[in-house]
């Protein structure tokens, strides 16, 4: 029974262990002890979480002035890692809503956990902007609510405050597209727990849950609704990320080809963020089975399509500079190659740009370290791709006399790491104690390219 | 509670509870409620199910985020404290226009999911209400609802062991 018949597909599980057996594969994660790897890596997660603490609760006490800005750069190293964490989150978004739409079934193992690290990275990206503000204890003034000074409400024609929307927005619908896809698991962990707490725990979970085909009908049409809403929202939200920059004077933002390439750009970053994840949690989880080779080499072809949009956006940039014929823009590109920050663009088109192109090899695809090293590289060119822009484009400012460098301060440094922290920290009890695959799922997809009648 | 009664024929493998619903569809014996670990297509005709109507609610939602946006910006804006932001106009509409549709998002999704919640009747806390303890795991439920003497349980009974039920059962009082 249940032989890989199909000539022409690959089953999407390599192991064929019945349904009994995906649960057990699955939840068993949950609900036994980790292994040690999963403490090694939680150790130093946590780790970086402290140091990013220490530094966060430093600078407020202390003021941004810990921060390496000037009055020239006046956004640089915050503004940089806002962007890189929204973008990160993108490709939850992309795997768990356009994939849907387009009915790709190799997402069924990962949407859970990419929709994870979209919820995880939009925290982590919120961090940057609030501190920002100064004074963050005030940061409920972004919204606007009746309030003591006569109805003083925010400027809506400002797109800081559109990303205040957007981003809410997106944390809001991701969350609860992701809790609203884990009530079937949660209800599985509540039948298969024993008396106590745990049972009690999921029950509360998972409302309810029984499986019903009336249900689980509109729980699919619910699913459909949801991605097709989370769709352009992601796109909106990078969108108006882009806004920031591209509604401003500033010779090298103020481009109308921003919000499509940082959209491309986010999906871009972000599935690197994912195979990074991915290729951890498959050795810690013993996933192997569910993230299968195959699933890597797809994401490694999304790398490729993504990377090559984004190099094209490179080009079209400086192309743009040239042919607008205004001065000013073209000093911005030309600075940027060839100026004091030339070493942060060279590596950025080096990571993005050439390492990308690796992957048209099958025998790279298939080499679990080579992905692993080469979706480090991308995330390395990604974050130096906002820093070129954000900071070369703000060094040189109008006048000479204001032009000034920037380099980060350690306190600056050590927010980032405690960023990275708090990301992992995050996914890491998320994958110990929430199912960190879609059970149902892939139980969906389990005879997919196998004959099934005995 | 209710206190109907239920014949339950529990599946292993989900092809048989699907032909045993269309024997069950063909006999002209109406089917309660499937109970599965993830959904089966196929089964919305064998169980009379009409299209969802969620895309409707989804659109009212989406019609009234946008309304609740754009009204809002303009009443702040325009109405309540006018400000002179860099000589635009007190009415920037087009600047308006991405946290209008943030809110339309955002208003079409909660409104959606707030109105499945209501309609599967499922909360926060409320105790599974579920036929077998395998039925998320790997156990499949076709539930027949016992009505009256208009349904002979025997022949419900006969239909779910040609198809290979593992187990049959009755049960009372399921919801």
């Amino acid at each position: 029974m249940a032989e890989h018949t199909s000539k022409l597909r690959i089953p999407l599980i390599t192991k064929f262990r019945g349904y009994k057996g995906i649960s057990d594969d699955i939840l068993n994660s949950v609900e036994g002890k980790p292994n040690i790897g999963w403490y090694l890596a939680f150790m130093v997660a946590a780790s970086a979480l402290v140091v990013g603490f220490a530094a966060v609760t430093y600078q407020i006490l202390n003021g941004i002035g810990t921060w390496g800005l000037n009055k020239t750069v006046g956004w640089a190293w915050d503004i940089t890692n806002f962007v890189f964490w929204v973008g990160i989150g993108h490709a939850g978004t992309l795997i768990s809503a356009i994939l849907l739409l387009f009915r790709q079934k190799w997402r069924t193992s990962i949407n859970r956990s990419a929709e994870a690290m979209t919820v995880f990275a939009v925290m982590c990206a919120g961090i940057f902007p609030i501190i920002h503000m100064g004074r963050p204890w005030l940061a409920h003034w972004m919204f606007p609510f009746p309030n003591m000074r006569g109805d003083l409400w925010v400027n809506f024609r400002s797109p800081l405050l559109w990303d205040v929307f957007a981003i809410g927005t997106y944390f809001i619908v991701s969350a609860v597209f992701w809790y609203v896809g884990m009530i079937p698991d949660l209800a599985s962990l509540r039948d298969r727990a024993k008396k106590g707490i745990r049972k009690k725990f999921f029950e509360i979970l998972s409302w309810g849950w029984n499986g019903s085909h009336r249900t689980w009908h509109r729980y699919e049409v619910l699913c459909l609704i949801l991605a097709g809403l989370a769709t352009p929202l992601v796109v909106s939200v990078h969108t108006i990320v882009s806004f920031d920059f591209a509604t401003s004077v500033i010779p090298g933002w103020h481009t109308t080809i921003f919000p499509p390439y940082f959209v491309c750009g986010a999906v871009f970053s972000g599935f690197a963020m994912v195979l990074t994840l991915l290729i951890i949690t498959r050795k810690v989880m013993n996933f192997e089975n569910y993230i299968t080779i195959a699933h890597i080499e797809a994401m490694c072809k999304v790398l490729i399509v993504t990377g090559m949009i984004v190099s094209l956006a490179y080009g079209t940039e400086f192309f743009i500079a040239w042919y607008s014929g205004n001065p000013y823009e073209q000093y911005a590109f030309i600075n940027r190659a060839t100026g004091p920050f030339a070493w942060a663009y060279w590596t950025m088109v080096t990571c993005n740009v050439i390492s990308p192109h690796f992957f048209w090899f099958k025998k790279i695809r298939t080499n679990v370290v080579a992905v692993f090293i080469l979706s480090i590289v991308v995330n390395i060119g990604m974050w130096f791709e906002r820093f070129v822009i954000i900071v070369t484009s703000l060094h040189r400012d109008y006048l000479p006399s204001s032009w000034a460098m920037y380099s980060p301060t350690k306190i600056e440094i050590m927010t980032f790491i405690g960023s990275f922290g708090l990301f992992f920290t995050l996914f890491l009890l998320f994958i110990r104690f929430f199912p960190a695959i879609n059970v149902a799922e892939v139980k969906s997809v389990l005879k997919y390219a196998r004959k099934s009648h005995e | 509670m209710s206190n109907k009664n239920f014949l339950l024929g529990i599946f292993e493998d989900e092809e048989h509870l699907v032909n045993a619903s269309k024997e069950l569809k063909d006999k002209k014996i109406p089917i309660f409620d499937v109970y599965t670990p993830f959904p089966l297509h196929g089964l919305d005709d064998l169980l009379d199910i009409k299209r969802s109507r969620l895309p409707y609610i989804t659109f009212i939602g989406g019609i009234i985020g946008l309304s609740v946006g754009l009204w809002f910006q303009i009443w702040t804006s325009k109405v309540s404290w006018p400000l002179n932001v860099g000589g635009k106009p007190f009415n920037s509409f087009t600047a308006f226009i991405p946290v209008a549709f943030e809110i339309t998002v955002l208003f079409g999704a909660l409104i959606t999911v707030a109105a499945f919640f209501f309609r599967t009747r499922l909360f926060p806390g409320k105790a599974g209400d579920i036929p077998d303890i395998k039925i998320t795991e790997d156990a499949f439920v076709l539930a027949v609802e016992l009505k009256s003497s208009a349904i002979d349980p025997d022949l419900v009974s006969s239909i779910f062991s040609t198809h290979k039920a593992k187990e049959i059962k009755t049960k009372r009082g399921m919801k």
